[in-house]
């Protein structure tokens, strides 16, 4: 750590104390701005969590029931508020629990700092009571991470790990700190500023050649297409991503977690891509002239067959990791760079247009996906219940005002493709990872990312047993959070699969539900179940209007489908609207 | 750009604990074998470099190094075609004392390619030359037919030019 250099060479202020590494620690949260932490007591932290009884008054802790829970609430919190989410955790099983969220976080570019405690440094490779390797296990899937034995440390690698975890593609770090390093007394200088290693450049600054080539290439365009994802809400250039796209006139799409980036009915958004994305998006990738790829990264979920993949388009990739720059598609002009810088400079390049004709094609893919999909998912002609018009009941309540967390699977996609969404931040899922029992701890941590707006997990009931244990962090401290589970009694989107590749072999995805209102009251939460459309639009009612956290069960269809679909290893313009379609399409 | 070939890539990084861990997972993760691995320190203090031996495709070899260079720790990475002449290599090699006392041509030789003598026995002498590959291995048929024990190419390419900007 010799590397990091002080900067301001003394100090805001003079006040010099002698504190615990503990104290440090929880000072630098302070002078980071950290005000609430997710996190789970233990032998090895217990330092920290001594200390941490002195700032009750400073810092929030919400003290959750699984350390998976507290890192996805430290994520939930992150993405609501864009603000870095804090977990405190223990040595060994504490840290071990960690793994599965750092993953998600990693993937989905969150910025998280996880405290672990670590045994005393003299007892490090000893096998000793709780100790495990936490920094060979969370190297892969951390974006930094550090150990640290000696307080002093403290002060340079807690600036360097806000300091890496916010900047440019953001991610999760990990400080292991040894119980010795958290009861050392050193002196401790307030406020003293680090600039982290000199090397670190986590922004990219932009070459103006490549932002001229890209203008002309969008400017002689006569169909370009706009792809945006969670880059621009990272970036936090909502605005300047809509400036550009009024100006230009292009239409535009975005990924799942590009989703909320602009507003979802914006005449210029036709939707969202991937392989349950909307029908036109999909089909007319590959039809555009000029691609424009703005802070996505062409997983395998949007891009499809990637030989197949917009070959007839130039494409322009607008990114901050260079890493991600022809990893997946092959790029014809990159413009490296934090997109709230880039955009303004190519809003300014390019010519204001608009182009009816293209944006007609897109118009016409929307009818079609509404008479052939929508349409029936909605306003369903038989008794069940469809996942798609809870969430159009979700929407008429919220007006695109909630933030909306979802767990993983079937529900996920169908709340992705319906819901509705004025503000940024708004969709909070995990995207990359897919990590199922993600949404009840990250809607905890989005309620307090975001106190202004009522916050809505949507879950199946699968991944709702997932993380069930964190229905007491929700009773403990009074989250107010609106529990929405769309039980179809299976794992409904691997049943999907078997149904549609694997000739309907159902293995292994019934699930045997408890009732999921006799848990909820369990935890004093109140909650009803509904099996009928009359009785939904009433229960949603009363759940939105309801003061404090409420938990809903909707009993929908058993063998409900999600389409459009673009089948595994299919191109995107191979984009099936139902079975009929993928079957004879396959033949 | 799609056929596999020798890469040395090199990566200058700080000194920090476990970054070997980390760049080496990176390896793994896309499956690439590493065949030679060097890292020590160089002459800019504070700065590690490693030496990596592949064998892969250059698309493959340019993704990779985006990906070490991401590394919050890592200062730069490059990497080179193994067809390239500046590349250096050290090997130590172990010859019988007697060849070399008997035999002045043998002596000449350890002169001209700046051998060091790293041990001298009775029995035998061991010696590290640090050079171009071809000039090592003109070398090593040179020694050859003086009985030439044994040899280690010890450490992986070892490029000597230092440019940290």
């Amino acid at each position: 750590m010799e590397k990091i250099k002080q900067v301001t060479p003394e100090v805001l202020s003079k006040k010099e104390n002698l504190l615990t590494g503990s104290q440090v620690l929880l000072e630098i949260f302070l002078e980071e701005g950290v005000k609430t932490l997710f996190g789970y007591p233990g032998g090895a932290i217990m330092p920290v969590y001594d200390a941490l009884y002195d700032y009750k008054e400073k810092l929030e802790h919400i003290q959750v029931r699984h350390e998976q829970g507290a890192i996805h609430a430290a994520q939930g919190f992150a993405r609501a508020s864009g603000k870095v989410g804090v977990v405190i955790a223990t040595s060994g099983p504490g840290a071990t629990n960690l793994v599965t969220g750092l993953a998600d976080a990693l993937l989905d570019s969150t910025p998280v700092v996880c405290i672990t405690g670590q045994v005393y440094a003299h007892l490090l490779g000893s096998d000793a009571f709780q100790e495990i390797d936490v920094i060979g296990i969370t190297t892969p899937v951390t974006k930094w991470n550090y150990q640290v034995t000696d307080a002093e440390e403290l002060p340079e690698v807690m600036a360097k790990a806000f300091h890496v975890a916010r900047t440019g593609r953001p991610g999760p770090v990990v400080v292991d700190i040894t119980k010795n390093a958290q009861l050392q007394m050193i002196t401790y200088k307030r406020r003293r500023l680090y600039s982290v290693s000199a090397n670190y450049q986590p922004v990219p600054v932009p070459d103006i050649e490549q932002l001229i080539k890209a203008a002309m290439l969008i400017n002689k365009a006569e169909r370009p297409f706009v792809i945006i994802g969670q880059g621009v809400l990272l970036g936090k250039a909502e605005t300047e991503l809509l400036e550009f796209i009024e100006k230009s006139g292009i239409p535009v799409a975005w990924t799942i977690m590009g989703m909320s980036a602009i507003p979802t009915d914006h005449p210029l958004a036709v939707g969202m891509v991937g392989m349950h994305g909307n029908y036109g998006p999909n089909l007319l990738t590959n039809e555009c002239d000029v691609l424009i790829a703005i802070g996505m990264r062409f997983d395998d979920r949007v891009t499809g067959r990637l030989d197949q993949y917009a070959t007839q388009a130039q494409i322009i990739h607008l990114d901050i990791d260079k890493a991600e720059i022809n990893k997946n598609v092959k790029v014809d002009v990159p413009i490296y760079g934090d997109c709230k810088e880039t955009i303004p400079l190519l809003t300014g390049l390019v010519n204001s247009r608009v182009y009816l004709k293209w944006h007609q094609r897109f118009k016409n893919c929307a009818k079609i996906e509404h008479r052939k999909v929508i349409q029936e998912s909605i306003f369903p002609s038989g008794d069940a219940l469809t996942m798609a018009e809870v969430i159009h009941g979700i929407n008429e309540l919220s007006q695109g005002e909630a933030i909306i967390v979802t767990d993983v699977g079937q529900h996920q996609m169908i709340t992705c493709r319906y819901a509705q969404y004025k503000h940024s931040k708004s969709n909070i899922t995990s995207g990359g990872l897919g990590t199922m029992g993600f949404a009840i701890p990250a809607a905890i941590g989005a309620a307090y990312g975001n106190k202004n707006r009522p916050v809505v997990a949507v879950m199946g009931d699968g991944g709702a047993q997932m993380n069930i244990q964190e229905l007491g962090t929700i009773m403990q401290f009074g989250v107010n959070v609106k529990l929405l589970i769309l039980n179809n009694g299976y794992l409904g989107m691997v049943r999907q699969w078997q149904e549609l590749f694997h000739e309907k072999r159902y293995s292994f995805v019934t699930m045997h539900n408890p009732d999921f209102v006799q848990i909820a009251s369990g935890y004093s939460i109140p909650a009803q179940r509904v099996e009928s459309r009359e009785a939904l639009k009433k229960a949603l009612q009363h759940m939105f209007n309801y003061n404090g956290s409420y938990l809903l069960e909707v009993t929908v269809d058993k063998e409900d489908n999600v389409f459009p679909m673009v089948p595994q290893g299919k191109s995107v313009s191979d984009v099936v609207l139902n079975k009929e379609q993928l079957k004879t399409k396959n033949k | 750009m799609n056929r596999k070939q020798e890469f040395t890539i090199t990566i200058y990084t700080e000194n920090n604990m476990g970054l070997i861990n980390r760049i080496a997972l990176l390896f793994f993760k896309k499956r690439i074998n590493i065949t030679k691995i060097n890292a020590g320190p160089t002459d800019v203090a504070e700065v590690q470099q490693f030496t990596i031996v592949v064998t892969e495709t250059e698309e493959n070899i340019q993704n990779m190094i985006h990906q070490i260079e991401k590394q919050v720790d890592v200062l730069r990475a490059y990497y080179n075609a193994d067809n390239e002449s500046d590349k250096y290599e050290t090997v130590v090699y172990k010859v019988p004392t007697r060849v070399i006392v008997s035999q002045q041509k043998v002596e000449r030789l350890l002169h001209f390619y700046e051998a060091n003598i790293v041990v001298r026995c009775n029995d035998y002498t061991v010696f590290e030359v640090t050079d171009q590959k071809s000039k090592i291995n003109e070398l090593e048929e040179a020694l050859e037919p003086w009985g030439l024990e044994s040899f280690v190419r010890c450490t992986g390419e070892k490029r000597l030019k230092v440019n940290i900007e």
